[in-house]
């Protein structure tokens, strides 16, 4: 294994070359791999271990509203959430971003300014990604040209299914040049690709098109993230740095609502890469509800005592 | 350890209640032995003197034998098989509500990880007696004649590795068939046995349909020749296997053996990689190597023997050797001193050989028995790690280059207990089952157990098989 991404520049030269590449990386079986992470999630997280993982976790969250009904009202709520999200205690970390739409992204840009939470944008027509390549680089632009410095982008799972991976391949790069100095995450909305052997095949065609992070889900297809999928997709990061020098992030979005399964999540970053992910710049989670759970954890394990679901703010 | 640094997550102990010695469990009541010495049970992840235990002798083996005879005679041979299922459910389930007391007090008595007593023996004892429980009733449809008949008094010897689960297996068809028995658990590793002793009572089964008679080789040679016993099953050492096949030829006995092994687990290069370096963990360095099917020879496609190794290695610093009962240990004690001058003493002779020898990083406790999870690379077919059964966490690494030269190098052993194919190609595995001589082969898993599945060996692994409808047989006049 060599250090540079050379040994894989000519891998995406064309269609034909691309397909091999994927179809030749190692298969995963599907029982075994859910056993893995049904073990992992075994783990007892206790005491200092676990006030360790619960800081983590909420440093890690990409707080995230994505409806119909977001209103500048809403992000500039959740932005001072993110910022502060335990008013009552100042020990507790801010978020690691805010995620909204892109209309909304002067709103987070604003209310976020000078407290070093990012400003997340989903783009490329998320969540279903059903727009000509045109519109869906404007879409990136504009969140990019209001101040976003990190895009959410999702892939065309019909071209990946349909097996047109160099189009997929290809609206990955288009879409990180639009993104400029702006971090991209591809979601790969792994609900929707079924198998594992999809998932490490388009966690590769991700980072082999430039991809900073690999995220699993738009939150609006079920089921969202997984242990086992984000279990595959570290894999995929990990020998992926190993082959290219390159290190890529793995975001877990949707379905992740308390701070056990959170807590879960970490265990499996850290047993299978290890201290290099446990970060917020290589991992993150995308959630709404879990934020407050973790909050209550920590106040629970700081205190002894748990507190009613009115002592956490509601935004 | 890294940034994330699991604190210790002990499971508590307060739920065991070990009492300071223990008497024989004879016809359904705990007695002071008649003509035996007491001998200690040890921690062995402390040293810690657990108990005194009664060491049977020759008058105490035959008062159990014929409690056992009496129990047949009078009770259980006769018994409607489906009131017989009654109380294999009733053992069952006080086996579930005790389950946490049981792995706890595993753990203590064997060294093994908390994490696998409470989630692989007790759900898997629990599951055998149900499955038997079922059977009961259902004799004359296993396809062993209309109204097949028990045997008699089963005298059943087991090993250290898995105490009450071995137990279940032996105890669990026998009863269901309507045979009664005297079993003799390990020398150390008792107390489950002893604790299964206060079930039987608690679930009123008549007396002197289980009998327990703790003690060490002499014990079960006084039991094994008995000439008061109609079956003999015994699981443990090729060794002492060969010993009891010796002396009960020529009598009316009949025998089941479930002996050593030395297990190819074969690695194609088409295999999920990711998973097949969780299958040669789970294959040797569950319950520390002691187990007789485990995968102790990895047979890997020479292509991608460099790959798997860095993973298999990468895998390996993250297992977590310590004590037995934390949640988070991986790796725990290994059962005695003897056993781990065993190890030692193998390994050893493995680096002489010229094999290149390697564990992770690893700290070990000062007190008790410890061994690190250990890799020998470049090992041959003539080396006596490849050959021998270690019983140990200890892997020894060959590698092939076709189909046919894996079958051969896999088969190559007087061994024929289970083996292990890698591969994505579904042919290629059932071209591989077909072929391998071993009682069990697993497909893309390894140390996969389920009651309704036979396990047993071919060659010196031993013969008969238990579990399933197939370990009914052994049980039965047919």
């Amino acid at each position: 294994m060599t250090t540079t991404a050379e040994p894989l520049a000519d891998v995406a030269a064309s269609g034909a070359t691309l397909r091999r590449f994927l179809h030749g990386l190692p298969g995963v079986d599907q029982v075994g791999a859910e056993a893995r992470a049904a073990g992992l999630a075994t783990r007892s997280i206790k005491t200092t271990a676990k006030a360790f993982a619960l800081d983590l976790a909420v440093r890690m969250v990409d707080l995230t509203t994505l409806e119909g009904q977001d209103t500048p009202g809403k992000v500039r709520a959740l932005s001072a959430k993110g910022r502060q999200p335990d008013p009552t205690d100042p020990s507790c970390p801010p978020v690691a971003a805010i995620c909204v739409y892109g209309d909304l992204v002067p709103v987070a840009v604003e209310a976020l300014r000078g407290s070093g939470v990012h400003t997340a944008a989903v783009a490329t027509a998320f969540p279903s990604g059903r727009a000509p390549l045109d519109v869906k680089l404007a879409d990136v632009r504009a969140s990019v040209d209001a101040g976003a410095d990190e895009i959410d982008m999702v892939i065309d799972r019909g071209a990946f299914l349909a097996g047109r991976y160099l189009d997929v391949h290809d609206e990955i790069v288009a879409t990180r040049a639009a993104c400029g100095d702006a971090h991209l995450k591809v979601i790969l909305e792994t609900g929707e690709l079924a198998t594992y052997d999809n998932v490490r095949r388009a966690s590769w065609l991700a980072m082999l098109a430039g991809a900073d992070f690999i995220k699993t889900s738009t939150g609006k297809v079920s089921p969202a993230a997984t242990l086992p999928v984000t279990l595959v997709m570290l894999e995929a990061v990990r020998d992926f740095r190993a082959a290219t020098g390159r290190q890529v992030g793995v975001k877990a979005a949707g379905g992740i609502r308390n701070a056990k399964d959170a807590v879960r999540y970490l265990v499996v970053v850290n047993e299978t890469c290890g201290d290099d992910w446990l970060s917020p710049d290589w991992f993150r989670f995308g959630a709404s509800s879990l934020l407050n759970d973790l909050l209550m954890q920590r106040q629970k394990l700081a205190t002894g005592r748990y507190a009613g679901p009115d002592y956490f703010t509601v935004d | 350890m890294g940034a994330f640094d699991y604190a210790p997550a002990p499971e508590s102990r307060s739920i065991v209640d070990i009492a300071p010695s223990y008497g024989l469990f004879i016809a359904g009541e705990m007695v002071d032995p008649v003509d035996g010495a007491p001998f200690k049970t040890v921690n062995p992840a402390t040293e810690e003197v657990l108990s005194e235990v009664a060491a049977a002798g020759p008058a105490d083996v035959d008062r159990a034998v014929a409690a056992a005879r009496s129990a047949y005679d009078t009770s259980w041979a006769a018994m409607p098989g489906r009131d017989r299922a009654k109380f294999l459910y009733r053992l069952a389930r006080l086996v579930q509500e005790r389950s946490r007391e049981l792995a706890v007090l595993e753990s203590i008595d064997n060294g093994k990880p908390i994490r696998e007593s409470r989630d692989v023996d007790l759900p898997l004892v629990a599951a055998h007696l149900f499955h038997y429980a079922g059977w009961a009733d259902k004799l004359g449809h296993a396809g062993l004649g209309p109204d097949p008949r028990p045997l008699g008094v089963a005298a059943q010897v087991i090993p250290w590795n898995f105490p009450l689960l071995m137990l279940a297996w032996k105890i669990a068809p026998a009863l269901a068939t309507g045979n009664t028995v005297v079993l003799k658990p390990a020398e150390t590793t008792p107390l489950t046995a002893l604790a299964f002793a206060d079930i039987c009572r608690q679930a009123d089964l008549p007396p002197g349909v289980v009998n327990i008679v703790t003690g060490a080789g002499d014990t079960g040679r006084a039991l094994v020749e008995h000439a008061g016993v109609d079956k003999v099953a015994f699981t443990g050492s090729t060794e002492v296997g060969r010993q009891i096949a010796r002396s009960v030829a020529g009598t009316r006995k009949r025998v089941t053996l479930e002996l050593g092994g030395k297990a190819a687990n074969i690695v194609f290069d088409d295999a999920p990689l990711d998973q097949a370096v969780e299958g040669i963990v789970n294959g040797i360095f569950f319950n520390q190597g002691h187990v007789c099917c485990a995968g102790s020879r990895l047979l890997v496609q020479e292509s991608v023997a460099d790959d798997l190794l860095e993973r298999l290695k990468r895998r390996l610093a993250t297992l977590r050797l310590g004590d037995p009962l934390d949640k988070n240990t991986d790796i725990g004690a290994i059962n005695s001193p003897e056993q781990l001058a065993r190890i030692r003493e193998l390994s050893a002779v493995g680096e002489q050989e010229g094999a290149e020898r390697w564990s992770p990083a690893c700290d070990l406790p000062d007190r008790g028995f410890w061994f690190p999870p250990t890799v020998f690379t470049g090992v041959t077919q003539a080396h006596r790690i490849a050959r021998e059964e270690i019983f140990g966490p200890v892997l020894s690494v060959l590698t092939f280059r076709t189909p046919a030269e894996a079958l051969e190098k896999a088969n190559n052993t007087p061994y024929g207990l289970s083996a292990g194919v890698w591969t994505e190609k579904g042919s290629r595995i059932l071209w591989m089952a077909q072929r391998l001589r071993a009682g069990v082969v697993w497909a893309n898993t390894f140390n996969r157990f389920d009651p309704a599945s036979p396990f047993g060996g071919y060659k010196e692994s031993g013969y008969g098989r238990e579990g399933g409808r197939h370990g009914l047989e052994a049980y039965l006049h047919a």
